[in-house]
This record gives structure tokens, C-alpha cells and sequence, in this order.
């Protein structure tokens, strides 16, 4: 319970620090931390306009995403806390469901029968696909690790304990961190910023969304960013007590933030055609933190 | 009550002679729902209870029958029966456009009918010799469905196909049925297992090896999967809903027999299944999405979930092989489930695109668009199917892909490096899956249903009637079903798995009860997911109340001369990932490239060829062909030359035993010397 409640009071910042840090890297005062959840709050507001050629699933592709992404929020734990739900392979379900939100919303990009929301699409899912088997293998990883196949389990028995642990936990944070970016769509993957249709991956896909829709797309992605932020603040609250818990995890998160912004203001994206193969070697960077597992659990003989 | 059942079906083969279109197809339907409720009725008493024995004295040549029907036969029994009643309702509404060709209408039921109960017949009996003959019936009915447009060269050319590679798999399980039976002099399955327990494991592994190719080709595992993908497109949609979604089981099927039958070295059995498996759907995913042909698509996504059944199997057998109880329950489990999982979201899919075919006369996806709005029931339809296939929550395709990957966490906790290394590339492959089940899902159904019509050359279309859409409706029914209450159908899994399982002793060390637990919380969650897409609808509806709701054009940028042409293609779509693909793929890309200052019009054309078959078959083919074609002089349609070759042959027949005893009467002479 208190996992949720801690994700969704993150979320109401983290895009602001974000998109301060990216001012002050720039020189500019910038809009206040605020300024995302009041947008959003204007956009729910308001009406909206469909397009001519879309159906049913374009007005509902922007609910279910919305609600897969809430979803995946309730498995997360905190820290010696369970997620609301919690249950051996939650990891699995915690993947799959934010695969069938992304599901809806690509299709729901093609619904618009537009030239370039395709284009995102066809970027979206291929740069998913590249991006589970990571996913995957980095859980697997420490659930061999730990014995134990869910976050909450997992979180609460990992210790770093020697130098080698804390090797993986930084790599682990590091693929995380890249996940996070690519299933958000920041850079070095998509730069949000971009006005050019053609270079866009995600904010293509949502060109045609307005009103309600716009706002709960935008919210999820803002609770997608907490939720991967509270996942890696996750590998170092396991054993703190409450009180520290807290502000370490609202600190991993600020300096997620903060990363995120710093990251988007000095570096240039990536050339869309080596995305892919960007994206695959996140996998092998997972592979290596199985064989360290391996190493650190002795199975090299 | 099987005499009873052997009566009604020669009865009903017989009358279907002697009445028009229709009446055949009603006397199709009613026999093959007789066949199915008897038979699913024992199926059920032997789910939930004993096994259904019954002997019949054979004759000499194969001695006494016997017929078992145990909780695996039940399993794939009610399986069989559901995927056939639905898609004989469907092919009985599918057909009617059809019911001036007579004689042609006689043969597809008296196959379909023949088709069912041999399929039902292979599931139940237990004798090497009656099994082959079913399966021989059984491949031969498929090959009369599949011809059924029998006017187009394409598909008597997919039926030829279907039917070489049908008796390539014949060859291969009579080879192990005869083996034993050789050295036994028994044909009954009692013989394969008295027979292996005396033999040494390694002759146990050959056995089996000898059977799981047979089986794999009907099943349509990679290499062995090239019928596949011709044979499906070419059949009638219905036919090719219950090829895909029960008869390429029936190897499935076959694997799991010999499993319980032939005692071998699992762990090594396991892994071959597992290393084959995991092969096979990532090449059958990775072909399906560069294809444009829908029904070409499918029959390659079938290879795909063959390949996850698989996966299952071969966690099951490293479970059974490595003494790790609950790795088995899970693997076999999940390989059941998604077995029947299989064939409910594969037919359904089948079913909607043969719905497409029928009202736009093409399954050629660059060519449709928008039918949504035409065909909103096929669509959604399709839709909910092509959710199941990914494997995405809250439909079944989740439950079962979730056990097997349950059943490889598990293996985590009896792991040496090389199975680390399994488990590991096992994950890999099964989550690789899924996403580019994905990419091609989202590829087909947006293209197909979204958007706007890409080609004006096809006709108006207009939704299915409901006779067709009822069997459809029925099949999404159960998969929602499983998809919300899976812990239901796992506690029916128990007895088939037991069968497997049983003689393991649990090793307290391993006990994890995993992933059969989680589901029922899963159960829970589903509910929670849907009330919570319904609550945040309630909101924005009470949100958009009072706001101005305008539609307007797709937003071009900028651009307003839009039309259907502008859209996304299915080549588009995927195109960055057939350009990574492209080394493990051989894609044919014809393309007029633009030379001029003022350029004609430009094409561009894609096609996608399996590699596998190219060096597997065509090459050797030609090779052999080659070989052959040295000795084509000696055919050369002269009637004289022909007798020639009569008398050389007979004089040789003649001469050459003399010459032989010549030349021993002159070595017996030279050694006397």
C-alpha cells in the first residue's frame, strides 16, 4: 500500500525535476516543478477531437494503457512493504501487462490511419520487443540470486554484501535506468522535444490524442517513470528500516530525476536505425549480471 | 457404446451420398456432434475418475485392441471435440456458398466427419498397428479437406505437399512401431514399455527419437515445419482453423504417448525438446511477421506456439529427468494448456480470416484496411484472439505462457551451469517471442482492421451472418473463461500431469509451489484490472459530459491532401525489423528505383521465402534431381526401347545366377590347383 502511495506522489514531481534540471542545465529559470501535473490537470479539463477514420479502439486504447500502467504500479513493493499485490512470477505479470497497454496503444496509433503515427508504432513495438528479454534475464538474474521469483521477495533477502554485489546492483541500476528511458521514450532513445514528426517515436504515436485521453497518456507516463525509479531505489531500500526508507527512496528518486534531465541536456539521441542494436546490447549487459550472479553464487567449477 | 459409435458414423457416411448440399451438411454436423458428445462424456469420466478400457479381440496379425482412454487422451479428446464442433458449425454456414458443387461437398464432409474420428480414434487406442491405420486415414481425410478449391493449382500443389510430408512422418512412427513390434511380436503399446524397460537408455533415447520425428512433422516443428505454411492458406478457412488448432496437436499428442510410454534418459530427451523447441518458435515468429499473406501469417504463428507447447514439454522432461517435481507439473501443465489454449485463439483466428476472405475476396493484408467499421464483430473478434496469441493478460494465452515460464523459474532451484545456461536462453527465447508476436499482432490486426481501405479493387464488405459469428462467439466464451478462472482448468490439468509425474518423490529440498499458486491470485487481479478500465470509462464520461466532443480529419501534420494511400503499410511496419532480420531471413525484394528527372511510377514489391526449407528440401531436391536427371535417356517414350529394356532385364534375371556358378566352379578349380 505504502509503495503506491509513494509512487504516486513521486510522479506528481518527477517530470517537473526533469524538466528543471534540463532549464537550469540550459541557463533558463524554467517552468516550475508543478507545471506537468497542471497541464495534465488543464488537458482533463477540456474537450476533445477524434479523427474521422479512427473506431472504438482509439477511445479506449488511452484507458487501458492508463490502467495497465496503474496495475503494474500495485506489484511494486517497498523496501520490507509488499506491493498491494504480491505473488510468486509477479515480475512476469508486472511485464506482460504493460505489454498489453502498449499493445492498445500502438494499435491505437494505427487506427488514425495517418503517415507518420505509423512510423512510431512500428518503433514502439520493435524497440519493446528488444527491450523484455533485458528485463527478463536482469530479474532472472536476482531471483537466482535470492531464490525467490517476486519483487517483493527479491527486494526484501537481496543483500549487497561484497564489492562484486555491488557491481551488480549498479549494472542492474544502470539497465534499469535505460529501460526506464526507452519505455518512456527519453533519450538516447527519442527525445521528447523533437518537432520533427519523422525523428519521433512515442510523441508521433499520440499526435492525434487530445482532452481526457491526452491527459491519462501523459499521466501514465509519468507513473511509468516513478514506478521504474521506486524498482531500482528498490535494490537498496531492502533492508532499512521505514524511517530511512523513505527519504533514501524519495533521494534515488530525485537523483533519477535529475539523471534523466542531465542526461536529455548533454546528450544528442541516437541515429533511429542503431536503436535497435543500442537496445539488444542492453541484453548482454543483463547476460553479464547473470554470469556475475553465477560468480558470486559459485557455479563455476 | 463404440460399436454404437462405429455404426452411426458408416450410417451417416453412407447417407451423405444420396441428399443435396445442405442435408449433407446437416448430416455432417449431426454425426460429428453425436461422435463428440459420446466421446467427451467418457473423456469426462476419465478426467475425473479411472481410465475407460475397453478390448477388442484383434485378429492374428495385430492381436487384441485395446482401447484406453486416460485423462491425457481425455484431455486431447474434449480439445478435438470442441475445435471440431465449432468449426463444423462454421464450415457449415462457411460452405453454403459452395453448395452447387455437389460431389465436391460430398467428399469435404464425408472427410470432415472421417477427420474427427480417426482424430478421436488415434487419441484412444493403444496398438501400434490400429494407431498407424487411423493416422494414415486421419492424413489422408486432411489431404481431401485441404484440396478442397481443387480448381486452383496452388493448392493441389499445397495438398501434394501436405501429403508427402504426411507419409515422410508415416515412415518414420512405423519405423518405431515395427521395431518393436519385431522384436516383441506384439503391437500393443504394453510392448513399447515392457520392451524399453529391458533395453538400455540409450536404445530407450533412439526409439524415441525415431517417434518424435514422425510426430514433429505433423506437428510442425522447425525443421520439419514446411507443409505448414502452404497447406493452411490453401485449405477452406475452417479446415484450416482445426488443422491448426487440433490436428498439428495430434503430434503434440503423439510426444506426450511416447513420453509416458518409452522409458529413456529425460534430461537429455529434455533438453533436445527444449533446444529444438525454443528454435522453432523463434523461426516461426520471426517468419509469420514479414508475411503479408494473413492465412500464411497464422500457419506460421502455429509453428510458433508449437514451439512454446514445446518448450513446455521439454521443461516437463528435465522436471521428470532431474527429479524436480514441481518443474515437471508446471512444464507439462503448461504445455496442456496452452495446447487447448492453441487451438481455441488459433481456429478463432482462422475463423475471422476466413470471414475477411469471404467479403473482400483476399487475405492479402497491403490490400485491406478499415474493415472495423464494416465488420465490427470479425474485428473484435480478431482482435481478443490476437490479444490470447501474444500471450497478454487477462486472456489464456497469459495463464498457460505463465506456468511454463513458472516451470523455468522453478528450474532455478535445481540448476547446474549448463541448465543456468537453459534456463537462461529458455527466458530469452519464450520473452522474444512474445515481443515479436507482438510487433506482427499489432502488424496484422491494424492493417487489416484499421485505418482505411488501401486497395479499391476490393468489393463492399458486409459483416458474416450469425451462424457464422455463433461458433466464433462460443470459442471466445471459453477463452475468457480461462483467461479469468485458470485455476479451474489447472485442477482439471492434475490427472493428465499425474500420469507423468506420479512416481516422483518430492524432494523436500525443491518444494516451490510457484506458479500454479500465483494464478489463483491472478484470478483476482484480472477482476481488479477490468473494474478499473471500466471505473476511469465511468470517469471520463462523467468528465466529457458537458465538453465539445468534435471529430475532425487524421491530423497530417500540416499535410491536408491525405488519403488511404498515405497510410502505413504492413511492409512499413516492420520494415526496421525485416532490415535486422534480414541476415537469418531471405526476403525477395523487387523494387523500380527511380532513374529519371521525371520518374514513372514506382513499385515495390517484398516477398519472404523460409530459408530452413530452402536448404532442407528444395536444395537436396535438387540435388537428388540432378542425379536423376543423368539417367533420363533411358526414358524416352519409344514403345520398342521399352522392351529392350524388358528383355535385358529378364535375360539378366536369367544369366546372371549362371555366370555366378561359372565363375565358382572356375574359383573352385583355380583353389584345387
Amino acid at each position: 500500500m505504502i509503495s503506491i502511495l509513494l509512487i504516486l506522489f513521486v510522479s506528481l514531481f518527477f517530470t517537473g525535476v526533469i524538466i528543471r534540471t534540463k532549464s537550469i542545465a540550459s541557463g533558463r529559470k524554467g517552468p516550475g516543478i508543478m507545471q506537468p501535473v497542471k497541464d495534465v490537470i488543464r488537458l482533463f479539463r477540456k474537450g476533445s477531437v477524434y479523427s474521422e477514420t479512427t473506431s472504438v479502439i482509439f477511445k479506449i486504447a488511452p484507458v487501458i494503457y492508463f490502467s495497465s500502467v496503474l496495475m503494474a504500479c500495485l506489484v511494486i513493493p517497498f523496501g520490507p512493504y509488499k506491493g498491494i499485490v504480491s505473488f510468486d512470477g509477479d515480475f512476469i505479470f508486472f511485464a506482460y501487462i504493460l505489454a498489453l497497454g502498449k499493445f492498445f496503444s500502438i494499435i491505437s496509433a494505427m487506427d488514425t490511419g495517418s503517415s507518420f503515427e505509423g512510423m512510431g508504432a512500428s518503433r514502439e513495438a520493435l524497440y519493446s520487443m528488444f527491450a523484455e528479454p533485458a528485463f527478463f534475464i536482469l530479474i532472472g538474474s536476482f531471483a537466482l540470486l535470492t531464490g525467490n521469483t517476486s519483487f517483493y521477495e527479491i527486494f526484501s533477502t537481496l543483500h549487497l554484501g561484497t564489492s562484486i554485489t555491488y557491481m551488480l546492483g549498479a549494472m542492474a541500476a544502470f539497465v534499469l535506468l535505460m529501460i526506464a528511458m526507452i519505455e518512456n521514450s527519453r533519450m538516447p532513445v527519442d527525445d521528447p522535444r523533437t518537432h520533427l514528426e519523422l525523428t519521433m517515436v512515442h510523441e508521433v504515436m499520440i499526435l492525434d490524442n487530445s482532452g481526457f485521453d491526452l491527459g491519462l497518456i501523459l499521466t501514465a507516463g509519468y507513473l511509468k517513470f516513478a514506478m521504474y525509479g521506486a524498482i531500482i531505489a528498490g535494490f537498496f531500500i531492502g533492508g532499512l528500516s521505514l524511517i530511512w526508507a523513505v527519504p533514501v527512496f524519495l533521494l534515488i528518486q530525485l537523483l533519477f530525476a535529475v539523471m534523466v534531465g542531465l542526461i536529455e541536456s548533454f546528450m544528442a539521441r541516437f541515429r533511429m536505425s542503431h536503436n535497435a542494436q543500442f537496445i539488444l546490447a542492453l541484453s548482454s549487459v543483463s547476460f553479464l549480471i547473470f554470469l556475475g550472479v553465477l560468480l558470486v553464487l559459485e557455479k563455476f567449477v | 457404446m463404440i460399436n454404437f459409435l462405429l455404426i452411426i458414423v458408416f450410417a451417416a457416411l453412407f447417407s451423405i451420398l444420396f441428399f443435396n448440399s445442405k442435408v449433407k451438411g446437416i448430416i455432417a454436423l449431426s454425426t460429428i456432434a453425436i461422435i463428440a458428445s459420446i466421446s467427451s462424456y467418457i473423456a469426462i469420466g476419465a478426467l475425473t475418475g479411472p481410465a475407460y478400457e475397453l478390448y477388442f479381440s484383434g485378429t492374428d496379425l495385430f492381436g487384441k485392441v485395446l482401447l484406453k482412454i486416460d485423462a491425457l487422451s481425455a484431455w486431447f479428446i474434449l480439445t478435438i471435440n470442441f475445435t471440431i464442433v465449432t468449426g463444423a458449425i462454421y464450415g457449415f454456414n462457411y460452405m453454403k456458398r459452395y453448395s452447387e458443387r455437389k460431389s465436391d461437398i460430398t467428399l469435404h464432409c464425408i472427410a470432415f466427419v472421417l477427420a474427427h474420428f480417426t482424430l478421436l480414434g488415434i487419441c484412444s487406442v493403444q496398438n501400434g498397428f490400429i494407431f498407424l491405420l487411423l493416422w494414415e486415414i486421419m492424413a489422408i481425410s486432411m489431404f481431401v479437406l485441404v484440396i478442397f478449391d481443387h480448381h486452383k493449382p496452388d493448392t493441389i500443389k499445397a495438398g501434394i505437399n501436405f501429403l508427402v510430408q504426411s507419409h515422410v512422418s508415416i515412415v518414420f512412427i512405423m519405423l518405431g512401431f515395427i521395431y518393436v513390434a519385431f522384436k516383441t511380436d506384439n503391437y500393443s503399446f504394453d510392448a513399447i514399455v515392457s520392451f524399453t524397460n529391458q533395453q538400455s537408455t540409450l536404445a530407450g533415447t533412439a526409439l524415441f527419437l525415431c517417434f518424435f520425428i514422425g510426430f514433429a512433422i505433423k506437428a510442425g516443428f522447425v525443421p520439419f515445419h514446411t507443409w505448414l505454411p502452404y497447406a493452411h492458406p490453401a485449405a477452406p478457412s475452417h479446415v484450416s482453423g482445426i488443422m491448426s488448432g487440433v490436428v498439428i496437436k495430434i503430434g503434440i499428442y503423439g510426444i506426450l504417448r511416447m513420453l509416458l510410454l518409452i522409458k529413456t534418459d529425460y534430461t537429455t530427451i529434455g533438453y533436445f525438446i527444449l533446444f529444438i523447441s525454443i528454435i522453432t518458435g523463434i523461426y516461426g515468429v520471426m517468419l509469420a511477421t514479414i508475411q503479408h499473406d494473413l492465412k500464411k501469417l497464422l500457419a506460421y504463428h502455429s509453428i510458433e506456439n508449437i514451439g512454446i507447447i514445446g518448450i513446455g514439454i521439454g521443461v516437463g522432461c528435465i522436471g521428470l529427468g532431474s527429479v524436480n517435481k514441481w518443474m515437471a507439473i508446471l512444464g507439462f501443465s503448461g504445455a496442456l494448456l496452452h495446447t487447448l489454449n492453441h487451438s481455441l485463439f488459433k481456429s478463432l483466428l482462422f475463423y475471422s480470416a476466413g470471414n475477411v476472405l469471404q467479403a473482400a475476396h483476399t487475405v492479402n493484408i497491403e490490400k485491406l484496411g478499415g474493415i472495423i467499421k464494416k465488420m465490427p464483430h470479425t474485428s473484435i473478434l480478431f482482435l481478443i484472439a490476437a490479444i490470447a496469441i501474444c500471450g497478454l493478460p487477462p486472456l489464456n494465452g497469459f495463464s498457460s505462457e505463465f506456468i511454463i515460464y513458472g516451470g523455468l523459474y522453478n528450474w532455478l532451484y535445481s540448476a547446474n551451469l549448463l541448465s543456468l545456461l537453459g534456463i537462461v536462453f529458455s527466458v530469452g527465447g519464450l520473452v522474444f517471442i512474445g515481443g515479436l508476436a507482438m510487433l506482427c499482432f499489432t502488424k496484422a490486426f491494424s492493417i487489416v482492421f484499421l485505418g482505411t481501405q488501401r486497395d479499391s479493387s476490393v468489393p463492399e464488405i458486409h459483416e458474416t451472418g450469425f451462424w457464422q459469428l455463433f461458433p466464433m462467439y462460443l470459442t471466445v466464451t471459453l477463452m475468457i473463461v480461462i483467461g479469468l478462472f485458470p485455476s479451474f482448468f489447472i485442477n482439471i490439468l492434475q490427472s493428465p500431469v499425474n500420469l507423468f509425474t506420479h512416481h516422483i518423490i518430492f524432494n523436500l529440498n525443491l518444494i516451490k509451489v510457484g506458479a500454479i499458486d500465483s494464478l489463483r491470485t491472478v484470478n483476482w487481479i484480472f477482476f481488479g484490472f477490468i473494474l478499473l478500465i471500466i471505473l476511469i470509462l465511468l470517469i471520463r464520461k462523467y468528465f466529457s459530459a458537458k465538453k465539445v466532443i468534435e471529430t475532425g480529419p487524421t491530423w497530417g501534420c500540416g499535410y491536408s491532401n491525405t488519403g488511404s494511400k498515405i497510410q502505413y503499410t504492413a511492409s512499413s511496419f516492420v520494415r526496421s525489423y525485416s532490415k535486422l532480420a534480414k541476415p537469418l531471413l531471405e526476403i525477395d525484394k523487387k523494387e523500380i528505383e527511380i532513374s529519371e528527372v521525371f520518374p514513372g511510377e514506382k513499385h515495390f514489391k517484398t516477398d519472404s521465402y523460409d530459408k530452413i526449407e530452402h536448404f532442407f528440401i528444395d536444395y537436396p531436391l535438387k540435388l537428388i534431381e540432378k542425379i536423376t536427371n543423368l539417367f533420363l535417356f533411358l526414358q524416352n517414350g519409344q514403345l520398342q526401347r521399352y522392351i529392350l529394356y524388358g528383355i535385358i532385364f529378364i535375360t539378366a534375371v536369367l544369366t546372371i545366377p549362371l555366370i555366378f556358378e561359372k565363375i565358382l566352379t572356375i574359383l573352385h578349380f583355380l583353389n584345387n590347383l
